[in-house]
């Protein structure tokens, strides 16, 4: 039986005032729309990032335009540039004030495996300090990759049993 | 350029100071213990009044004296260059006379010449390290330091407490990295010399 209802879309005066969603999309789809940038620009990558928050490629269409240079205020931390050892450990500092939930992108060739940059003192990827959620390839990425990252962070976060890890950090 | 005339200066003044070879600028070889008065006399006698650079030397571990450094001084008036190297006095821990009361820009130079070569700059305002971290147990330049680094800890108790991590030599995979210098522009990105083994494969014994 085909419905005649060809009205898809949320109707109050049918339903009340009443969304019935789950809670994990919920609370995915407010953290996926604004996640504020802590830009940890290191190196060459870093001029790429600041073109990705200028006009022509415009970051804000993804909500990820404000840039926090405070870890406390930020989601996700993007590594831009080359990580020697003993920015390192600052770097790792930084991702411990940030307050969760927390992401990081690992932003070019450097960041995500240490690049052309195989020698003494540096990092051989920034993964061996801190969890990443997304690496971009590139040296530098163009800002278009970097837009894609945020996409495909956007799209593992929507993925997250976001409440069931929520009540696993309430009952720790 | 008066190349001649102050070559002759110099060696008239200073008995130790001998003519060095140099496919550019003049250069001379002074004596450790004569290097600050060389300087300051090119300061304040020859207009020779900006130091460009300081670079240690590791002429190798069987070379005595084994490091030496060299210094470049600039005449602004005369946009002409000169050139003094001077060994260090002991090859285990070499030393030598700061010059950063002369010229105030050789402090940072110093700084770097002691952190990559471990030479000791007698006099100098504050000597630290000024690339690697402070605490770090080698001096990377050195002929006998390898370029993949040695294992060793981080700057950082706190951190290398909870991330267990340690400063780890870097996979050289057959390199170092070097860009063929034939052949198409696109086939010419670095790689390593011999690519038959990496780290999962180890490199056959000879």
């Amino acid at each position: 039986m085909v419905s005649e209802n060809t009205e898809f879309t949320y109707n109050s005066k049918i339903e009340g005032d009443v969304v019935v969603t789950k809670a994990d999309a919920v609370v995915n789809w407010i953290r996926s729309h604004s996640m504020w940038p802590m830009p940890m620009g290191l190196a060459c990558c870093a001029i790429e990032l600041m073109a990705s928050g200028a006009a022509r490629h415009d970051i804000s269409r993804f909500g990820a335009e404000v840039m926090r240079f405070s870890p406390r205020q930020s989601d996700v931390m993007i590594v831009a540039g080359t990580v020697t050892y003993k920015m390192a450990t600052a770097l790792r500092r930084i991702y411990d004030q940030m307050a969760a939930p927390k992401w990081v992108i690992a932003m070019g060739a450097c960041a995500s495996t240490g690049g052309m940059y195989r020698s003494y003192a540096v990092l051989q990827g920034v993964d061996r300090f801190v969890p990443v959620d997304v690496y971009v390839s590139g040296c530098p990425p163009r800002p278009e990759a970097l837009l894609d990252a945020i996409l495909k962070l956007k799209e593992s976060v929507n993925r997250e049993p976001s409440v069931r890890n929520l009540l696993k950090a309430g009952a720790r | 350029m008066s190349t001649a005339a102050t070559s002759l200066d110099l060696e008239k003044r200073f008995p130790g100071v001998t003519p060095r070879d140099s496919a550019d600028c003049p250069a001379f070889n002074v004596p450790t213990a004569d290097i600050v008065r060389v300087l300051t006399a090119l300061r304040d006698d020859f207009g020779y009044d900006m130091l460009v650079d300081i670079a240690g030397i590791d002429w190798g571990e069987s070379a005595s004296p084994r490091f030496a450094v060299a210094y470049h001084v600039l005449s602004t008036e005369k946009a002409a260059y000169v050139r003094l190297v001077a060994p260090c006095s002991g090859d285990a821990e070499p030393s030598i006379p700061s010059v950063a009361g002369v010229y105030p820009a050789a402090d940072w130079h110093e700084r770097e010449a002691y952190d990559m070569f471990g030479i000791r700059f007698e006099g100098h305002p504050d000597l630290r390290r000024i690339l690697m971290w402070e605490g770090y147990p080698y001096h990377p330049l050195r002929k006998d330091f390898p370029l993949a680094g040695i294992e060793t800890d981080l700057p950082d108790d706190e951190v290398a407490g909870e991330t267990g991590v340690r400063v780890k030599p870097a996979p050289m995979a057959g390199g170092p990295f070097v860009a063929p210098q034939a052949g198409h522009m696109t086939s010419r990105e670095p790689r390593a010399r011999d690519e038959s083994w990496n780290e999962k494969s180890e490199k056959p014994a000879d």
